[in-house]
């Protein structure tokens, strides 16, 4: 049996291991495929069944490239789940699968639920019985883990303000439905004009919560932070220090860091992915030129660029040119070595970096690195959201789901200015309602008669 | 004098004559008893029929070969498009009848049906055996045997009306009740509860001031209900506007603890949607006034329902109220309004056939099964007609999904949810409601009225010739492209429409609200053609006004479709399924939900219960391939049969 949709879901754990696997299970599979890889070859692949092919996934927004992968279509039934199966594998940690999750979001997949992939290959026949009495089981946890989920802290508080808007969304729905009920019925039936301000205001308010979705993100998925500078100024020295451990090679000769590590810290509850980056300078030979064009795809997907100076020496040409080639990104600059003799001189910071102030540190002996990580949250918590009240999305679905009921939210609005078929702005406000539904996972029922009832005086 | 049947239909109201008609039609020796028969299909209430969603069920009903629409059309004499301002979907027809003449023409129908036989008199048993009912007993202590029974009791199942402190058991003012049936079927172990509802005032028209009131007139140009209805009555009634005054209002709340329904006299539910003038002064205290309607019973008669002024106060009170109220200052009333009290059997109890799960060849409709209103019997009489004749004939069940019909809503809403107060169709209970339209009940419907045998062949054939001209013009439309340009523009502007900018069709040109069908005959080069057949102009409108909305429906109806194909064994063992809440394992094992779509229905139905119980099924399911595979013999249930009943009964 084909449960319809297509599923998708990051099926490696988080931030762990250099790959990353993202897996789609349902009719929609193949086409999705299609939409968001390009093959190496230019053209898109055959997608022979179980067959790997190589190349990008690409934005559906901007054409982007996000990142290089692996693809592999697995036809049904010859599939974990029985379904069409597609696994993208591509690069690990927070972000990159993250996105292609996203675009498979878009190209109109669905987030699987917890256990869903395994739910589908035992209802396609494709698990033994003793699988079977697994997937109960299983089932049966995650109800009670749902429940635990329920519980938390952002859970409450999002069902809360989802409650509210969706309480604004049912009055209108009411309101509309008492004029197609009723209105024949009573020359005094309650009139429809003060719909299209409500639903603006709920407009308003859903659109505010998809814009917290980028603070709110940080929390869940983190941000990335990528560490440049030409060689030797002490980038992996600061990586060390931010982890609180040794794991970068650490040497005083040029180049010592080949390619490219990243590591996961956590600074002020924000996950942040630290990538320390080979030194970046003309290379000669094809290995490291390859390894600095890597670089330069890190940076280019970055939250932000921690900018490493030596304060120890003049600024060189390479730390001029570095400085030319970030410009646009985000910069945190940071002037290391700050228990050497400072040669650096001020003036010659701002005018390298006008529009900057630099922070003075040292990865060697920990000075300035307090200031470094309230640099590093300031920068990604806006003044309102740094105010623990205010509510933050952080989870990609949800931002989906809001943006869904926006987009239904607006088309309502529109219909119900203009009069004439309530039925319609009905019908988008239901989808809106279905899509804040989405993620408390809680449907309104008999509400919408309910609240006529209660409100309005009606009926022969 | 043989008293054995097919089928036998207790009670001659609206659900009933359509359920004996049914079966009757569909090749069924047919008894309908009704208390008297000269109260054939009386409308106790209002005199009108058809309404917000009761329009649809009405054309529904007809489709499929029902009586309601056709007499409704033959008797009305003012008629109503509601919500015409509105979009097609919610717009529906309401008439007013005659009275006596819809009677009339009811009982002249079902007199003249053959194979259907009329008997007045009381039911007072089922003859039960093993879990089946083998017919009836009447008061008078004879038997009945048939195949099947259909119970349609309406008000007088334990009737019981209240006028301020007086009581009087009856089914109808003047008409006796069905005491001991009511007794008999809480034997049986029915489930049952009491339901209330109540009908207005009839007053002398010659005693009102119709001159201080708002006259409405019937519609110029009204459309009939029935497919087959090709002229109406000329004979047309106004009806006339009043409303309630503070004066009403003071009156109401100072005695108010002489109203039946505020003494703590009465214990059944009461519909919201349907309150008494009582209810309305009392729960919505900063209105200042409701509506008063006066409606013509009918041509030679001199009484007029007032609708709005529903009460179960005294007389001596009723008079006051009613004189109250601006025109009836000297208003003589001819019938007091009262409020009834009646038993209902609690529809979870029933299979979608109507058939109840305790007893085998027992089927209920109309308000014992909680709901109210004429339509809503008459969609109910039809479909347990229908399905006791199936049933009798060893013909497949017949349902109709919440996709296809207002009557499959309806239905589904019954036997899943259960009632909490009187239950009446609203559009909004339909989620498919953009497709489930008045205008297109024919097209939805004719077919499953045609394989019944309810629908004649030629008219089957009329409405399949529509509706291939309605795909072929609505194919011709998305092919005829017009371009951008000067002379396009120009045409554009007559017809008040925005240019446009790149190539579109015809099909999409009509989507825009401004523009209509005829609106496009300049486009004539690009391959529109005039329609001769309003009707089938009409659907090429709506499919395109309506267009993102229906295609949107339509997935949604896919979506449905494979919950409602997967189907649950009837002896499914929920007690066996880990992860079920207490609560929602008590409410599978109550309802018994034939598919998984129905499951997903029951109020308080979570995603994780859903899966447990699909996760159930599969597992059974191995278990028997497995068992088949080690060469033990067992039967399969018949996989193929519609679900009226759990897979595997038989």
């Amino acid at each position: 049996m084909s449960e319809g949709d297509t599923i998708t879901a990051v099926a490696t754990p988080p931030g762990v291991g250099g790959i990353a696997v993202i897996r789609l299970s349902g009719p929609a599979a193949e086409r999705i495929g299609r939409t968001i890889f390009r093959s190496a070859q230019g053209h898109p692949p055959p997608f022979a069944t179980h067959r790997l092919y190589h190349g990008h996934i690409v934005s559906t927004v901007d054409g982007a490239v996000i990142d290089e992968v692996l693809v592999v279509l697995m036809r049904a039934p010859h599939s974990y789940t029985g379904e069409d199966v597609l696994e993208i594998h591509g690069h690990g940690g927070y972000l990159l699968p993250r996105r292609i999750l996203a675009e498979t979001i878009r190209a109109g997949a669905r987030p699987a639920a917890p256990g869903e992939f395994t739910k589908r290959a035992f209802l396609n026949d494709r698990l033994d019985l003793s699988q079977a009495e697994a997937v109960a089981d299983m089932i049966d946890a995650r109800t009670e883990r749902g429940l635990d989920l329920a519980q938390s802290q952002y859970r409450r508080q999002l069902a809360g303000e989802i409650t509210a808007l969706r309480d604004g969304i049912v009055d209108a729905i009411a309101r509309l439905e008492a004029d197609i009920e009723f209105a024949a019925d009573d020359p005094d039936a309650p009139d429809a004009m003060s719909i299209p301000n409500r639903l603006q205001e709920i407009g308003r308010e859903v659109n505010s919560l998809i814009a917290s979705y980028r603070e709110g993100r940080l929390y869940r998925q983190g941000v990335s932070l990528v560490i440049a500078g030409r060689t030797n100024v002490g980038k992996s020295s600061l990586l060390n220090r931010l982890l609180g451990e040794k794991r970068a090679i650490v040497a005083a000769t040029p180049g010592t860091t080949r390619d490219f590590i990243e590591e996961t810290v956590n600074i002020h509850d924000i996950p942040v992915r630290l990538t320390d980056t080979a030194g970046i300078r003309g290379a000669t030979d094809a290995v490291e030129q390859e390894g600095i064009a890597m670089v330069w795809q890190r940076i280019d997907a970055a939250d932000a660029v921690l900018l490493v100076l030596d304060g120890s020496e003049s600024l060189t040409a390479a730390d001029r040119q570095i400085v030319a080639e970030l410009s646009g990104k985000t910069l945190i600059p940071l002037v290391n070595k700050a228990d050497l003799p400072r040669i650096l001189t001020p003036e010659a910071l701002s005018d390298l970096l006008p529009n900057h102030r630099a922070l003075w540190i040292s990865a060697k002996n920990g000075t300035g690195i307090d200031e470094l990580l309230q640099a590093v949250r300031r920068l990604f918590l806006s003044a309102e959201g740094d105010a623990s009240t205010g509510m933050r999305i952080t989870s990609l679905r949800h931002k989906l789901a809001l943006e869904k009921a926006s987009f239904f939210l607006c088309q309502a609005t529109a219909r119900a200015a203009g009069g004439g078929s309530p039925e319609l702005a009905a019908a988008d406000l239901q989808e809106a309602l279905e899509a804040l539904e989405e993620i408390t996972g809680e449907t309104a029922d008999e509400m919408i008669l309910e609240r006529i009832f209660a409100n309005f005086c009606v009926g022969k | 004098m043989s008293n054995r049947y097919d089928v036998i239909v207790v009670g001659g109201g609206h659900a009933g004559c359509e359920a004996a008609l049914a079966a009757a039609r569909m090749g069924c020796e047919t008894l309908l008893f009704n208390i008297n028969l000269d109260s054939i299909a009386l409308m106790s209430c209002n005199p009108a029929i058809g309404g917000l969603a009761k329009g649809q069920l009405v054309k529904e009903v007809d489709a499929l070969g029902g009586e309601m629409g056709r007499l409704a059309d033959k008797t009305a004499v003012h008629f109503r498009l509601l919500n015409a301002s509105k979009g097609p979907a919610v717009q529906s027809t309401r008439v007013q009848c005659d009275k006596q003449l819809y009677r009339l023409a009811m009982k002249t129908v079902v007199e003249r049906q053959p194979r259907l036989h009329l008997r007045q008199g009381l039911v007072d048993e089922l003859v039960v055996a093993d879990g089946r009912v083998l017919g009836v007993i009447d008061e008078t202590g004879a038997p009945y045997e048939a195949g099947a029974v259909v119970l349609t009791t309406g008000t007088f199942l334990n009737g019981l009306i209240h006028i301020g402190t007086t009581r009087i058991p009856a089914g109808r003012a003047g008409e006796m009740a069905s005491l001991r049936l009511a007794e008999h079927l809480r034997s049986l172990g029915f489930e049952m509860g009491r339901m209330k509802t109540g009908t207005p005032p009839r007053l002398k028209a010659a005693t009102i001031d119709f001159s201080r009131l708002t006259r409405q007139d019937s519609d110029p140009d009204p459309q009939p209900f029935s497919f087959v209805t090709t002229t109406l009555r000329t004979e047309r009634l106004p009806s006339f506007f009043s409303r309630t005054t503070t004066a009403t209002h003071d009156f109401l709340r100072e005695n108010i603890r002489e109203s039946a329904l505020y003494s703590g006299r009465i214990k059944g539910i009461s519909a919201r949607y349907c309150p008494s003038l009582e209810d309305k002064v009392m729960r919505f205290a900063d209105k200042d006034r409701h509506p008063v309607v006066l409606e013509f019973e009918g041509l030679e008669t001199e009484e007029i329902y007032a609708k709005g002024l529903g009460n179960s106060l005294p007389p001596a009170l009723q008079e006051r109220l009613v004189h109250s109220i601006p025109g009836l200052e000297e208003a003589e009333i001819m019938r007091w309004a009262y409020a009834i009290e009646y038993d209902f059997v609690q529809p979870t109890q029933l299979w979608p056939t109507l058939e109840t799960k305790p007893l085998k060849g027992l089927y209920l409709a109309g308000q014992i099964n909680g709901t109210s209103g004429y339509e809503e019997a008459a969609a109910q009489g039809l479909w347990a007609g229908i399905n006791a004749a199936a049933a009798v004939l060893g013909r497949p069940p017949f349902l109709l999904g919440r996709d296809e019909a207002y009557m499959g809503v309806m239905i589904d809403d019954l036997v899943t949810r259960g009632v909490d107060e009187p239950y009446r169709m609203f559009t909004s209970r339909a989620e498919f409601r953009l497709l489930l339209r008045e205008d297109n009940a024919t097209l939805r419907l004719m077919d499953r009225g045609r394989e019944l045998g309810l629908i004649d062949a030629d008219a089957h054939a009329r409405m399949r010739q529509r509706r291939e001209e309605i795909a072929r013009e609505i194919g011709r439309l998305g092919a005829a492209k017009i371009h951008p340009g000067a002379e396009t523009s120009r045409i554009l502007a007559e017809m008040d429409a925005a240019p446009i900018r790149n190539v579109v069709s015809l099909f999409q040109l009509l989507k825009r609200d401004e523009v209509a069908f005829d609106d496009l005959a300049p486009f004539s080069a690009a391959g529109w053609r005039p329609i001769a057949d309003p009707f089938v102009k009409r659907q090429v409108e709506i499919e395109a006004k309506y267009e993102g909305y229906i295609k949107r429906q339509r997935e949604a109806v896919a979506k449905l479709k494979a919950l409602e194909a997967r189907r649950i064994p009837e002896d499914l063992d929920y007690e066996a399924i880990s992860g079920l809440s207490n609560e929602l394992r008590t409410k599978l094992i109550r309802i018994r939900p034939t598919t998984v779509g129905q499951a997903d229905r029951i109020p308080g139905m979570t995603q994780a219960a859903i899966s447990a119980v699909l996760v159930a099924i599969k597992k059974r399911e191995m278990e028997k391939a497995a068992a088949a595979r080690s060469g033990s013999v067992r039967g399969s249930g018949r996989e193929d049969e519609p679900a009226g009943r759990p897979a595997g009964r038989s």
